[in-house]
């Protein structure tokens, strides 16, 4: 049985957390393109942060048991890589959870997650995640990661 | 072959076999960061071609991406020569991939501007990357360049030794051309003006003495390739070909 519009898909996607950064979900990522009502089946666009991203395999399966709890069970999931994603999508609120965690948000500045400060410096670019840079902050002295602007 | 499947795999090679070159670095990178930071390249890489391999497999209609990137042999794969050149030594990897880069990124803002909207959408998919790994790849060899004596003298050698095989990039043959005048391929002689821009630019900052334009290999497009692309593939392939039909 098909339960709810596109609207209450929204709702669920929005309760499925990114896996590697627990704080958002997929939909605060900016990953989920849109969503279609078709035939009484659910189209689900979804596209990758970055083309080799291990974590888009994981995002279709939790994905797919989070709306199925919610009995919703004819849905389709679909990979589309145009337009393609930016952390441009992400907004401000998203930002401030991801600073809360201790991960520098996507900004031109790249500023410290413990102690504001903007006096910080390139470690790496390149982190434990694709999406994200090494830094270290010149005031507290502390390393930190930072989402990378893409 | 239809044209549009082999145009295809031509892109989808040059980010799978660089991205292979990338992987060999896992474990052996200078630094710790250097280690993580090479093998995330690669693992973008991979992304790229596995989206041209499946692009590839929807026109083919038979074979699989998997079978594309694991069952053909050295004459069937079309990628420029440069990027199956060996990783070498930290620096020869840094110039080979300066030079690639360049050309990566004005290829695919082309690319995302072709008439074949799944090229178009993997192109600008992967320009964003491309972006990213030229940043990474041209401050090193400014940092390696300019950096100490000793440094700065095996730059020069990796970036001499490797010259001849960046006019390779900018060939034009039957299939391109019909690609390019269709509005779906890029013409790859027309970024040579731009691509030594900005390559004199890179070279300026690093102190480094650009070659001459002599002699410049070629044949890639045939599928006649350098020694070291057998080596590559018969360690890439080795578990499909040992195993063939083997999962994860």
């Amino acid at each position: 049985m098909q339960n709810g519009n596109t609207k209450h898909v929204w709702e669920i996607l929005n309760t499925v957390p990114d896996p590697e950064i627990p704080v958002i979900s997929v939909v605060e990522l900016g990953i989920i393109h849109d969503v279609k009502s078709i035939n009484n089946t659910f189209l689900i666009y979804i596209t990758p942060t970055y083309s080799g991203c291990p974590a888009i395999k994981t995002f279709q399966d939790d994905i797919n048991s989070c709306l199925r709890k919610n009995q919703i069970e004819n849905f389709e999931l679909i990979i589309k890589y145009d337009p393609p994603w930016t952390t441009d999508l992400m907004n401000d609120e998203t930002k401030e959870k991801l600073k809360k965690y201790g991960i520098s948000p996507p900004s031109e500045t790249v500023i410290c997650p413990q102690c504001d400060s903007e006096k910080t410096e390139l470690i790496s670019e390149f982190g434990a995640t694709a999406c994200k840079a090494l830094y270290k902050c010149k005031d507290c002295l502390e390393p930190f990661e930072h989402f990378k602007c893409i | 072959m239809s044209n549009l499947l082999n145009y295809t795999l031509r892109i989808a090679d040059n980010a799978l076999i660089l991205g292979q070159r990338m992987s060999q670095w896992c474990s052996n990178g200078p630094t710790l960061e250097e280690d993580i930071a090479m093998v995330n390249i690669s693992l973008d890489l991979f992304g790229q071609a596995n989206g041209f391999y499946e692009y590839a497999s929807s026109i083919d209609g038979n074979k699989s991406a998997d079978d594309f990137a694991f069952l053909r042999s050295e004459r069937e794969y079309f990628n420029s020569l440069i990027v199956e050149q060996k990783n070498g030594h930290f620096g020869d990897t840094i110039v080979r991939n300066s030079l690639f880069d360049v050309y990566a990124v004005l290829f695919y803002i082309k690319l995302g501007k072709s008439k074949d909207e799944t090229l178009a959408a993997l192109g600008s998919k992967s320009l964003k990357e491309a972006k990213y790994h030229l940043r990474h790849s041209s401050n090193w060899l400014i940092r390696l360049g300019d950096g100490t004596e000793e440094s700065k003298e095996k730059v020069q050698t990796s970036l001499n030794d490797i010259w001849m095989f960046t006019g390779n990039l900018f060939e034009m043959d039957e299939l391109d051309s019909e690609m390019f005048s269709s509005g779906i391929g890029v013409n790859n002689t027309a970024l040579k003006p731009e691509w030594d821009k900005e390559v004199n630019k890179i070279l300026g900052k690093a102190k480094l003495t650009r070659p001459e334009d002599s002699y410049m290999q070629t044949g890639s497009k045939k599928g006649v390739h350098t020694e070291h692309l057998g080596h590559l593939l018969s360690e890439m392939q080795y578990l499909q070909r040992t195993h063939p039909d083997a999962k994860w």
